[in-house]
């Protein structure tokens, strides 16, 4: 069952775990908006040392704008970037934060 | 002792990867022997598998963009499900899960794996160089337009860039739009304009 649904506002953690991560460093702990879920995945930071990844994990696609990403981002708003993203790397933000 | 010199060949040899081998070249061969040796794979299925990979090309992912210009149906499956879509025209996808994404009029969409290389190797074969190299992959999230520009795409001011960054388990193609110009083209004469760059979102496909 997916935590979070398309549309949801959700901000990755700002955590720096070492080990195999997928989550690139130019998203960590900026807000983006849930594009789609692609479905339950292993998990790659447990598959990278010969573990079974399980249990399978809800992996999103995540919508960030450029000016979130990079304050001096100088082309126009709107562009933007999609990244995948596990979900035990993100929160709620925005209005749905608690 | 003499060396007699009627033989057809120069004595320069080429360029080779003659350095000792990298912590991970020498891996991946310890691990390839092993296995071999423990008749897990053999040789001749490593050396098949690498035919394969190596016999892929654009012309697959090509042939798929032609059909979704002249299908208004199989289009919409593709975006759907873009993996079931290419198995659809006969192409083996593997363990390959695709995401389509569509340019639009003023939405342009550009592919790449900032991490590493991931690429749609089913569709497009192997990635060209520039595609890995850490330039592209770390300019073209920071500064798409000025990336495109380079390639000699000019993406105008009034569109929105979407890069696709494949940072997991999902792999990307770009759908381009079909160019103006084209109505009386067959799928074959159409596939002919789709190009690898266009597939990646670095070129747009040119009318004949």
């Amino acid at each position: 069952m997916a935590r979070f649904s398309p549309g949801d506002p959700v901000q990755v953690q700002d955590i720096r775990p070492p080990g195999h991560i997928r989550t690139p460093l130019y998203v960590r702990g900026k807000t983006g908006t849930i594009e789609r879920i692609c479905g339950l995945f292993a998990n790659p930071e447990e598959l990278a040392f010969g573990r079974d990844g399980l249990p399978l994990r809800p992996l999103y696609r995540v919508q960030f704008e450029q000016a979130e990403l990079w304050p001096d981002y100088d082309g126009p708003a709107g562009d933007a970037v999609e990244v995948e993203i596990f979900e035990h790397w993100l929160e709620p933000a925005g209005r749905n934060a608690p | 002792m003499s060396h007699v010199h009627d033989h057809d060949h120069d004595h320069t040899p080429p360029a080779d990867q003659d350095g000792p081998l990298s912590y991970y070249q020498a891996m991946e061969g310890a691990v390839r022997a092993l296995l071999i040796e423990k008749g897990i794979v053999t040789a001749d299925e490593v050396r098949a598998a690498i035919e394969a990979m190596d016999a892929r090309s654009p012309a697959l992912g090509a042939k798929v963009v032609a059909r979704a210009w002249s299908d208004r149906a199989y289009k919409a499956r593709l975006l759907a499900n873009g993996t079931a879509a290419c198995e659809e025209l006969g192409i083996d996808m593997g363990p390959t899960r695709l995401v389509v994404v569509e340019n639009q009029e003023k939405l342009h969409n550009v592919i790449v794996c900032t991490l590493c290389s991931c690429y749609p190797r089913m569709l497009l074969g192997l990635p060209p160089d520039w595609y890995k190299a850490r330039a592209y992959r770390s300019r073209v999230v920071r500064e798409p337009r000025a990336v495109l520009r380079e390639f000699g795409t000019e993406i105008p001011d009034g569109w929105q860039i979407r890069v696709h960054d494949s940072t997991a388990d999902m792999r990307y193609m770009v759908l381009p739009r079909r160019p103006e110009g084209t109505d009386g083209l067959d799928e074959a004469a159409l596939a002919d304009l789709v190009t690898r760059d266009c597939m990646v979102g670095v070129a747009l496909p040119k009318a004949p």
